[in-house]
């Protein structure tokens, strides 16, 4: 049982305010990944959990007791750090071990645990070696090695893959989250890849400037972004976002006028949204395909082929750009005319202060 | 097909020893000339107070050496000099370097004059010592015994030796502050997170990670200190000219003392060769202790 709840935490630095208030619940046995952009204090709050950096203001409870001022050794916690910190004068062993001893583990305990870890994580041949006689990929195996062998309450990641070439990173996402299932613990995952967010988190905590924006499961916060900020934010390539006027309600929802001429009838609820006011449209790249009774004109002005995908940019009217991902190899050229049909379930419409209309009907898989 | 293939290694395989010829050259009579010279006197007779006793003596400078209780006793001086320094300078500069590696008030100025003393050349060290430290009535020490109502300590009188310690130690331990604060500061501070989530305390933390770290910076210091403090004389000079007795007689101002005071160069040279291999001695464990340290 690990259950770590936050209130109204706090951490400022002088007079500059890092954290500014931050409400969060993770369940017992849950994956949560923070996600932001450089700087928005992912790394202090995590620090904060794992005890590294002081409270400013504000309650941490893990299963209830409130541990602002228990000592980072002492709050069940570890923690696999980017630069994996490992001791680089220790074998692997001893570096696995070393929580243990100062524990006061005895000699056979300590190797079995260290066994079990190595055997989990394949590191058997490795536990005489140093550090930095190690890839990449092992020393990031020894650094979750030494996490693991004190069967903490919470495992801590901050951007534990970010070192590691793509391959790698790929094979390690798959390894973690085997390891969360294995493990039954609770994990607090940063990161600043999309990818790594989508596929291993139960829940996603998007981070903005030291505010929570929004959390939720990677499919919510795909489908239901609560602002324009998430919206932005979760998906690659980015959501197109384009400044719209309301043009009256529909049955379907809000009909808004297209740059260029169209309409289209976003699935959202229109009370907010009364016709004459401005808000902001936007539409997932995959809603976007080329077809010849398509609402919104243009001209591609680039084409990114990757293969399994294209991706086309498209110059509309007013100066804005959208960008089009089609299936496979599509036929579309640059400087050529194109019209986009637009599919409205993906589509997304904002009101003046940034923040999501509801849309009418959920998504089936972001209960 | 063989061509192609051994002939650009034949191409690479570069011959360096023109280049490197003149230079080696150089060093080596620039080494050899003194050594060779310094053997060929210590077994000579050799005395500039009487020019008529010439010719080769054999062995009897070094004879004459070892029977000498004065030798024996500068050996031991010798080897208790650098030892003591040596312990002090390491464990106060290691101790210092963890403290200045600490964020306080004044932290800039504080290592200022924490590393000074290293810039004073070590007559003016000695002298000051001599005269405004140690001296039983003038001195900051004897006016602070007095003020105590305890009895002025005439230091180089009553504690020779630790005297001479304790001013050599004051002018090297900023060298080792120096070395090993730098080497802190290099610590990776993750580190020693990792060891506190780990339930590393302050002396765990600086038993396991900090001094481990810095094993390489010391054996640095340990090495370069030893090959400066085999010779100290400057400091025995100017305090105690080697006295009282030989309490304070290193092998360097034995060697001074023979050449210049008694004028026997035969003898003085016999001591300069002891001094020599006593050097390499230490060399050669000192670099091999340490190589093997560095390859870490
Ligand atoms: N010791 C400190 N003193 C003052 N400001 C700090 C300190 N540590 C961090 N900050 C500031 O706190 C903010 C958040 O830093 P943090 O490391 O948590 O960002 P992050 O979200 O982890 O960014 P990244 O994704 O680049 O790792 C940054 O603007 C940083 O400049
Ligand atoms: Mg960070």
């Amino acid at each position: 049982m690990a259950t770590l709840r936050l209130r109204g935490l706090r951490k400022s630095y002088g007079t500059t305010e890092i954290i500014k208030g931050v409400d969060l619940d993770i369940a017992d046995r849950e994956f949560a990944v923070f996600v932001g952009p450089s700087g928005c204090g992912k790394s202090t709050l995590l620090r904060m959990i794992a005890g590294l950096e002081e409270i400013t203001d504000g309650d941490l409870f893990i299963d209830g007791t409130r541990i602002n001022d228990v000592g980072p050794a002492d709050r069940g916690l570890a923690m696999v750090f980017q630069s994996y910190a490992l001791y680089p004068h220790m074998s692997v062993r001893d570096n696995m071990a070393f929580a243990l001893k100062l524990a006061g583990a005895s000699k056979a305990e300590r190797a079995a645990k260290v066994a079990e870890a190595s055997r989990i994580l394949q590191l058997d041949a490795y536990l005489d070696r140093k550090p930095k006689d190690l890839s990449g990929g092992q020393r990031q195996r020894v650094a979750i090695g030494r996490a693991i062998v004190r069967h903490p309450k919470i495992f801590l990641f901050d951007e534990p893959l970010s070192n590691l070439d793509a391959a790698l990173r790929g094979q390690m996402r798959i390894e973690l989250a085997r390891l969360h299932r294995d493990l039954k613990a609770t994990m607090i995952y940063v990161t600043h890849d999309q990818v790594e967010a989508m596929t291993m988190a139960d829940k996603i905590v998007v981070l903005q400037a030291g505010r929570i924006e929004q959390v939720g499961s990677p499919l919510e916060l795909y489908h239901h972004p609560a602002n324009l900020f998430v919206a932005g934010f979760i998906g690659s390539p980015r959501m197109n976002l384009l400044p719209v006027r309301a043009t009256g309600a529909d049955p379907a929802g809000v009909r808004v006028a297209l740059p260029g001429g169209g309409e289209v009838v976003v699935p959202v609820d229109g009370t907010r949204a009364a016709p004459g006011t401005g808000v902001t449209l936007g539409i997932r790249p995959e809603a976007l395909k080329p077809g010849s009774d398509g609402a919104l004109a243009g001209e591609v002005s680039h084409v990114e082929r990757l293969g399994g995908l294209t991706l086309a940019h498209v110059a509309v009217a007013d100066g804005a750009t959208v960008v089009a991902q089609i299936e496979g190899s599509a036929p579309v050229r640059t400087g050529e005319a194109i019209r986009l049909t637009i599919d409205p379930s993906a589509t997304h419409l904002f009101d003046g202060d940034g923040r999501a209309l509801p849309h009418r009907s959920r998504h089936p898989l972001a209960a | 097909m063989s061509t192609p293939t051994t002939a650009p290694a034949k191409g690479r395989r570069f011959n360096g020893l023109p280049f490197i010829g003149p230079s080696v050259t150089v060093l080596l009579i620039w080494m050899i000339v003194p050594l060779v010279m310094t053997v060929w006197f210590s077994l000579q007779r050799y005395n500039l107070l009487d020019p008529t006793v010439t010719g080769f003596a054999g062995l009897d400078n070094y004879e004459f050496l070892v029977t000498d209780p004065d030798f024996w006793a500068s050996l031991t001086n010798t080897l208790v000099l650098v030892g003591a320094v040596l312990i002090i300078t390491v464990v106060g500069g290691t101790l210092l370097a963890v403290l200045f590696d600490q964020p306080f008030p004044g932290r800039n100025i504080a290592r200022l004059f924490a590393i000074a003393p290293f810039f004073v050349m070590p007559t003016v060290a000695a002298l000051i010592w001599k005269n405004l430290m140690m001296h039983p009535i003038y001195g900051v020490f004897g006016a602070v015994a007095r003020a105590l109502g305890l009895p002025a300590i005439d230091w180089f009188a009553e504690y020779p030796l630790l005297s001479v310690i304790l001013i050599v130690s004051w002018e090297w331990l900023p060298f080792a502050l120096l070395i090993l604060l730098t080497a802190v500061q290099s610590l990776d501070r993750e580190q020693l997170e990792a060891a506190r989530m780990d339930g590393a305390g302050a002396v765990a933390q600086f038993v396991y990670i900090v001094l481990p770290h810095l094993s390489r910076a010391i054996s640095v210091v340990v090495m370069i200190e030893t090959i400066f403090l085999l010779t100290v004389f400057a400091e025995i000079y100017v305090t105690t000219a080697g006295g009282p007795g030989n309490a304070t007689t290193n092998l360097a101002f034995l060697i001074y003392a023979r050449a210049l005071l008694q004028y026997d160069v035969g003898g003085a040279s016999a001591g300069g060769v002891v001094a020599i291999v006593l050097a390499n001695i230490v060399a050669f464990f000192l670099v091999r202790t340490i190589a093997r340290r560095l390859e870490v």
